[in-house]
């Protein structure tokens, strides 16, 4: 009972680590990546620009932590509303499985990925 | 709570009726709908949907580093596939999840950590008000960073 306790805490500091840094740092980009640059509102950064950028560890570190705890945060939210919202806590290890394994397997990406950029 | 009215005093005596049903406990159905009935639920849904797009985000982010990762002819083929009309699309639909989630989680803040100043506790704004300062801060921080 007490291994459960603390693993339900531990999966609730990822869903709000994961909660406040997408509060704080998705807006800006998804609005840069996702509408700006796409529809031409702003000047895009150019292959070599975005590079120089990437390049640098901090950055690096920057994007496995936006790619990763928000993917923990969405996990978290993803499960509990499958549970509440569509009733279906019959489907308990699978959903669970399905959204950790997803934020592991996206994080497992993102780090690949950000390792060997170059 | 509605309060139950007290018993007559004429009925306290009697045994209950016979029955040959089991009694069962009082355990209302609830449809798989319920959060559509009322504003609130409603509102609660939606800002539990507002990590799918959190998850959509990351992909793309993911898709963008993949390309970076493939060189500048990936990178101008990324660019290419994000002017497709259902991905602006679905990233206006994204942005106004993001942001849901963003001012929810703000507005939260002050009822998970209320802060006590001389024993009184702070407005709700005060203690909102700089996750909002911060947000600005970070937001024009990162524009700066990749625009310059």
């Amino acid at each position: 009972m007490a291994r459960h306790a603390s693993n339900e805490s531990f999966f609730w500091i990822l869903f709000s680590v994961g909660g406040m840094i997408a509060a704080l740092f998705i807006p800006v980009h998804l609005f840069l990546f996702g509408l700006a640059f796409p529809l031409g509102w702003l000047h895009a950064p150019g292959y070599e620009q975005l590079m120089s950028l990437v390049r640098m560890p901090l950055v690096r570190i920057y994007l496995l932590l936006i790619c990763s705890l928000p993917l923990f945060h969405w996990a978290h939210r993803f499960r509990y509303t499958l549970y509440d919202g569509l009733k279906v806590k019959h489907l308990n290890e699978l959903i669970f499985a399905f959204c950790y394994g997803g934020a592991t397997l996206g994080t497992v990406i993102a780090a690949w990925f950000l390792w060997s950029i170059g | 709570m509605s309060s139950v009215p007290a018993a007559k005093p004429e009925t306290i005596n009697t045994a209950p009726p016979y029955t040959e049903f089991h009694p069962r406990w009082y355990r209302p159905r609830v449809s798989v709908y319920w959060w559509l009935g009322e504003w609130h639920y409603l509102k609660f849904i939606l800002r539990e949907l507002s990590s799918v797009f959190v998850a959509v985000f990351v992909v793309e982010t993911l898709l963008l580093l993949s390309a970076l990762r493939g060189g500048p002819a990936a990178y101008a083929h990324f660019q290419q596939s994000m002017r497709n009309p259902l991905l602006i699309a679905l990233n206006v639909i994204g942005l106004f999840f993001v942001v849901f989630h963003t001012i929810t989680w703000f507005n939260l803040a002050p009822s998970a950590t209320p802060v006590r100043l001389h024993g009184k506790r702070l407005p709700d704004a005060a203690v909102a008000a700089p996750a909002y300062i911060g947000w600005a801060v970070v937001s024009a921080f990162i524009c700066w960073i990749v625009l310059r």
